[in-house]
């Protein structure tokens, strides 16, 4: 018998041994982050970058598979008891010797998981990860030239890069609404005081938003350089529209953060994704009659809440408790009830 | 449904007016429902964890005496924490609100015969609603009792109370054949379709598991402590039964609790659905110790009207709980654990034997009960 089937066995045997439970549930009791845990991480430090900033260092379990400079990484994090997962992009440089990586959070007005891990996050504290990814990264040929164009937290998924390799000619240009808001003002100018990188800092408190048409003045070479633009929506379609019309659309590299924002309403348009169904709802008829009504099989129970025999996955969108006006938005992993819940616009329910 | 209807004095306002003041008491919970109940329901699995893997490396030096003593005392308070404040109140959903895919009702599985699946169906959805309203609730009884006078009385009943002491003893392996509905699907042929059997398969299988974990494989770990680490694993899930057999009898069967007929639930308000809880339930009196190894089921006036609510905030709940039925005039059935085992076993012992009371049959054949 190979090692691997004999190592199988065993773990059947002990599987016996803690039936109902896992050997995981007892082995995460002592060792979170040992090979063969769901993947997680701890919360090491938290170092305040501006006002309202922190990077937060974090030691991965022995499942992380390591990065590439650019991607970012969903963590779930508990707030107020309640588990929400968000998307950071990863700071470190991928050879760090310690082993462990940074995101690095702008705390953004009403944000819960932002200021939680800018304001509240406690060294020590369990947090879990995904694996990362996202493809804005840089290629495996080094460009001759190379342009970043950031605003804000935008900057983050750039650090990474700018900390992971070196090229020769690097330009960037940066908007924050005032000096102290840069976030690695420090290390920035440390790399331009080096002469590794030439850097333009836009202040929109005072400038005003960056023109993209000021790139012309700003950086005359634009044009020829391998740009990577990340910040708000605003400025990544400027952009995207400057790079089309110049028919160069290629050379530019963008990532959004927070794609689509939901807009909580009154009921909406419902699609049963696993049916195929889509039909319209009030927001006053639980989402179990809309989709019984809709032909498509639901779980149900005793169809006033107490029982959580009809909970499923809510895939997109946002459903109000029909008790209590909660809003729910979708997230992965998110199960509503829906005998107590209706539509709070188009939402996408997996039945 | 006894003589005398102890809510006849409640204006149907009034009713509907103590639902809404039940409802501001579960909003205020949810409103605060946050950290530090995340942080209970955590410490308390790690706990039952931890003490069930020490309980069970102790047993398998059984074979002394105060090691045999010591194991079965922890494994046996481990079972009954996994049943009660563990299990019984993640798979009511409790815990749902902090999306950890590991504490939540969707996931769990318990140290029990039963499957949390089956068991969620006929606890949650069908006791939870149906309360206490004969020929929807099985729970009353358990489907082998007679607990009410205006119950047909038939001399199969002389037994229940012997009944009552079987399926204390092996309360697990009564819940499954429960959750089966057993008795029902064993009498009549046609019932015995493809859904009946897998469910009766899953069964089998969580039986087949559950044994082998306490009854081979712990016990041959043990070495030559096999014999006592078997009688150690089979006391415990003894004491587990007898204890979680008591506290649910006092949820329900002491008297002063009230049963409802079928008919007297249609229609009805969600200020009548409360009410028929309130009527429905009793508590356990005691100290926290005593709430926390009932799994706050010695709440289970709460419990029944917030079952979804975090079990650690019924303590709290329950003072508000207390004064709304003073302010009704309402009776709160509550007691100390043995007074209240005592009366649910004289109500056994009572109804094993006939008694006078009117009784039609309607039309369906089905027995239904004189509204009074």
């Amino acid at each position: 018998m190979t090692s691997a089937a004999l190592r199988s066995r065993a773990w059947k045997l002990l599987e016996m041994v803690t039936t109902p439970l896992l050997p995981s549930d007892y082995l995460d009791l002592v060792s979170p982050l040992r090979a063969g845990a769901d993947l997680r991480g701890r919360i090491e430090a938290v170092h305040p970058e501006t006002g309202d900033a922190a990077t937060v260092v974090i030691r991965p379990g022995r499942a992380w598979r390591g990065h590439t400079a650019g991607q970012y990484v969903r963590v779930g994090v508990d707030v107020d008891g309640v588990r929400l997962w968000r998307a950071y992009s990863i700071t470190s440089p991928t050879h760090r010797q310690d082993g462990r990586i940074t995101i690095t959070v702008k705390a953004i007005p009403d944000g819960k998981v932002s200021n939680h891990l800018v304001r509240r996050a406690k060294p020590g504290t369990l947090v879990q990860l995904d694996h990362p990814a996202g493809d804005f990264v840089l290629p495996r040929d080094k460009p001759a030239k190379v342009l970043y164009l950031t605003a804000g937290s935008g900057i983050t998924p750039v650090m990474g890069m700018l900390r992971d390799i070196e090229f020769d000619d690097v330009v960037m240009v940066h908007s924050a609404p005032r000096p102290q808001d840069v976030i690695f003002r420090d290390e920035l100018h440390d790399l331009v005081a080096d002469e590794k990188m030439r850097l333009t800092e836009v202040h929109t408190d005072t400038d005003g938003m960056l023109d993209i048409a000021r790139l012309d003045e700003l950086v005359p070479d634009w044009a020829e350089r391998e740009t990577w633009a990340c910040g708000p929506a605003g400025l990544l379609d400027a952009a995207e529209g400057h790079w089309t019309g110049h028919a160069i659309r290629e050379r530019l590299h963008t990532e959004r953060f927070r794609p689509g924002i939901v807009v909580a309403g009154d009921g909406g348009e419902v699609t049963f994704s696993a049916t195929g169904k889509t039909v319209d709802a009030n927001g006053a008829t639980p989402l179990l009659d809309i989709g019984e009504e809709a032909g498509v099989l639901m779980p149900s129970g005793c169809r006033m809440g107490i029982c959580f025999g009809c909970v499923t996955p809510l895939k997109a969108g946002a459903v109000r408790d029909l008790r209590t006006g909660e809003i729910t938005e979708a997230e992965p992993g998110v199960l509503i009830q829906t005998c107590v819940s209706a539509a709070a616009g188009p939402c996408d329910i997996e039945r | 449904m006894t003589a005398i209807d102890p809510t006849a004095h409640l204006t149907s306002e009034q009713i509907e007016e103590l639902g809404r003041e039940l409802d501001a008491i579960r909003d205020e919970v949810i409103a605060d429902r946050g950290e530090k109940d995340a942080a209970y329901i955590r410490r308390v699995v790690s706990a039952q964890r931890r003490l069930e893997l020490v309980s069970r490396g102790v047993l398998l030096f059984s074979m002394f005496p105060p090691a045999w003593l010591l194991g079965t005392a922890g494994l046996s308070v481990a079972k009954i924490m996994d049943n009660m404040e563990i299990g019984h109140n993640v798979l009511h959903g409790q815990w749902d609100w902090m999306r950890d895919p590991k504490i939540h009702s969707t996931t769990w599985e318990w140290d029990h015969v039963s499957p949390s699946e089956q068991w969620k169906h006929s606890h949650n959805e069908l006791h939870h609603t149906y309360t206490n309203v004969i020929g929807k609730d099985n729970d009353l009884g358990y489907g082998i009792m007679r607990v009410d006078e205006d119950q047909k009385w038939h001399p199969f009943h002389l037994g229940q109370p012997l009944w009552n002491l079987i399926n204390a003893c092996f309360f697990e392996y009564g819940i499954a054949a429960y959750d089966l509905e057993l008795g029902k699907n064993l009498h009549k042929r046609r019932r015995r379709t493809p859904e009946f059997r897998a469910r009766a398969r899953a069964v089998g299988r969580k039986i087949r598991k559950q044994v082998l974990k306490d009854y081979v494989i712990h016990p041959l770990l043990s070495g030559p402590s096999f014999l006592p680490t078997l009688a150690a694993t089979f006391t415990a899930n003894l004491v587990r039964n007898i204890w979680s057999h008591s506290v649910i009898m006092c949820g329900h069967f002491p008297e002063g609790v009230q049963v409802f007929e079928r008919r007297s639930i249609n229609g009805e308000t969600r200020g009548q659905w409360y009410l028929r809880q309130m009527m429905g339930s009793a508590n356990i009196s005691g100290s926290r110790a005593m709430h926390f190894m009932t799994g706050n089921l010695s709440h289970q006036i709460e419990h029944h009207l917030f079952p979804d609510l975090p079990s650690n905030r019924y303590a709290e709940v329950a003072v508000k709980v207390r004064a709304l039925f003073e302010k009704y005039e309402l009776e709160y059935v509550t007691g100390p654990l043995p007074t209240q085992v005592f009366s649910a076993w004289r109500k056994v012992v009572r109804l094993s034997l006939p008694n006078k009371k009117p009784r039609v049959e309607t039309p369906g054949g089905q027995q239904e009960l004189v509204a009074l």
